[in-house]
């Protein structure tokens, strides 16, 4: 049987006026399987959302994939049509942004929002679409589905939106849900709420999970395992214990040294964030060796020659460091 | 003895009153009875979830909004009813940066302009003399000169907020409100922040009272923090003891929701010598 979700060596560009290209997305092998959630770990401009809009071909019109291979149940994405990936997404793709606001329409019910998704996929009456959009609304964990189906979007939370637009992108049962920062513009009892919402759906439903996020905490509390993406290649994979705690790339390690962890040994003190020097390199002119060579601690000469290969220090782990090769 | 506190507020109350307002809608308590002493040279964090309050405390304290009620001692006189140039004078000893510098900054100044402006409305210094010290000012937060032409829009969201940072410092303040001053950028960046508002109390003296939703963070930067819930500071204690011992049903739920990190690994060193 095959993968759920096969990537192997994608590229994407975007033109950038005269100027060369922008390499955003630099060989990204990586795969899903069924009811696996998979979480994406990076920082501001590394890639994750471009990643994400590429396996749906959602990508702006200044963007193109110029190599490699994104395959879903066997079959091959890059190669689907407009009117056939539109029958894909959301029936078996479905994706959900940071900012729930932007993605409902702020003047129509927002049962009538979920409901038009299974209008668009299901071959079935409006009246059943209706009770499966206040069906899928209990299932995000609404007390008073039908109240909630009657609300505008302006009349609901941030954490409401945002299960309201998970709610439409479940409504067709998807096999895969790609999420892009979705905790992102919650408050943080939002966010945890939202974080316990998605582990559950993940069970109940089978459902896989892409998450991209900068947000550790969520990501280590959701995924079986964590990629980690720096200026648009994945430098490694592992568990979130082993990638957190346990770091192989020296990228990871100064990642996982940044977030703050509160004290909760008592007498001890806090210990101070530990920042990493220097800023993500300008991927219009990428340079022949690793990326984060001008960053690392532990770079040697052989480091701007070339890009290391991604090698499997230990089962499961994957790591494009020089130090493992 | 202890010193005077830099900043003692007592009982501030804030209450908008809705326009237009429709029938049976009340006005809104922003605030309802704060206390706050920042001592001198102390990282004060307030942190609350959106809509509590926190923001409005700020503005309050920096005198850009006026409370409703309630008394302000800076430094150990009264400001809470000064006008005209003893105003100013004031607010040029706290000053705030806001989350989204982007926003905060003028799109049509180039960086050294910016950050020299706030001498320009003090008349300080002739243009060469103004420009030479926002050159200086820059590179105290890390800005190299080459970024000084640049307009906010070509900066990157951590550059943008150290030039806002930049700006604060002209005047030479002696609190800095640093408003959800995090919030919106990466990890490695927020720590980079963190280590440079570190050196600048070091040298400058300052008090920082960082304003935030981010409960872990600000537990590792401050001193102290203070919970804020529907306009009233419910609790305040030593961050080191925050995650320990939350006291208040909010704190314990805002505590909760912080999802736990495995521990951090070890720092290594060693590689750029092997250049």
């Amino acid at each position: 049987m095959p993968r759920l979700l096969e990537v192997r060596d994608l590229a994407v560009h975007y033109e950038s006026g005269a100027g060369a290209p922008v390499a955003a997305a630099r060989g990204v092998t990586l795969d899903v399987e069924a009811g696996e959630a998979v979480g994406l770990l990076g920082e501001s401009g590394c890639g994750k959302t471009t990643l994400l809009l590429a396996l749906l071909g959602l990508l702006p019109p200044s963007a193109r994939v110029v190599a490699g291979e994104v395959r879903f149940r066997g079959r091959d994405l890059l190669a689907m049509g407009p009117s056939e990936m539109r029958r894909l997404r959301g029936a078996e793709i479905a994706i959900v942004f940071q900012d729930p606001a932007l993605a409902l329409n702020p003047v129509r019910r927002v049962g009538a929002q979920v409901a038009e998704v299974a209008r668009a996929h299901r071959d079935q009456g409006a009246r059943r679409c209706r009770e499966d959009a206040v069906a899928m609304l209990a299932e995000v964990g609404f007390a008073e589905p039908a109240r909630i189906a009657q609300a505008y979007p302006h009349e609901l939370s941030g954490g409401q939106r945002q299960r309201v637009v998970i709610a439409q992108a479940l409504v067709c049962r998807p096999a895969l849900l790609l999420a892009d920062e979705p905790t992102a513009s919650l408050d943080s009892t939002a966010q945890a709420e939202l974080r316990a919402l998605l582990g559950v759906l993940q069970r109940r439903l089978g459902l896989a999970i892409l998450m991209a996020s900068h947000d550790l905490g969520a990501l280590s509390a959701l995924s079986r395992r964590l990629l980690v993406m720096y200026a648009g290649a994945i430098v490694e994979e592992g568990t979130p214990a082993q990638v957190l705690g346990d770091p192989l790339h020296p990228y990871t390690r100064g990642l996982s040294r940044a977030y703050p962890r509160p004290v909760t040994i008592p007498g001890a003190r806090a210990s101070p964030l530990a920042p990493i020097p220097g800023a993500p390199p300008d991927l219009s002119r990428p340079a022949p060796g690793c990326a984060f060579e001008p960053r690392c601690a532990q770079r040697q000469a052989v480091c701007i020659e070339r890009v290391p290969a991604a090698v499997q220090p230990a089962e499961g782990r994957h790591v494009r460091c020089v130090l493992y090769d | 003895m202890t010193e005077a506190p830099l900043l003692r507020a007592r009982g501030l109350t804030k209450r908008y009153h809705r326009r237009r307002a429709s029938p049976g809608t009340r006005a809104v308590d922003a605030l309802v009875g704060v206390d706050l002493t920042l001592a001198r040279g102390a990282t004060i964090a307030l942190v609350g979830q959106s809509g509590s309050g926190k923001s409005t405390l700020a503005r309050c304290l920096a005198r850009l909004e006026q409370p409703t009620s309630g008394a302000i001692d800076f430094d150990g006189a009264d400001v809470s009813a000064l006008g005209g140039t003893r105003l100013r004078a004031f607010r040029r000893q706290v000053q705030l940066v806001l989350q989204d510098a982007a926003a905060a900054l003028s799109p049509r100044l180039r960086a050294a302009e910016i950050v020299g402006e706030p001498l320009e409305i003090l008349a300080q210094g002739t243009r060469a003399e103004r420009r030479r010290r926002a050159l200086e000012l820059m590179e105290t937060v890390g800005l190299p000169p080459t970024l000084a032409d640049r307009r906010p829009l070509e900066l990157s969201g951590g550059q943008r907020q150290r030039l806002s940072l930049a700006r604060a410092l002209a005047v030479q303040p002696r609190l800095l409100i640093l408003d959800e001053a995090f919030t919106g950028l990466d990890a490695s960046i927020q720590a980079q922040m963190a280590a440079l508002l570190q050196d600048l109390r070091r040298q400058r003296n300052l008090t920082y009272l960082l304003v935030s939703h981010d409960l872990a963070l600000m537990s590792v930067l401050a001193d102290e923090v203070a919970i804020m819930f529907e306009g009233r500071i419910v609790e305040r204690q030593e961050a080191t003891r925050l995650f320990m011992a939350p006291e208040h049903a909010h704190t314990r739920a805002l505590v909760a929701a912080v999802p736990p990190l495995p521990p951090a690994p070890e720092a290594v060193e060693g590689g750029p010598a092997a250049r």
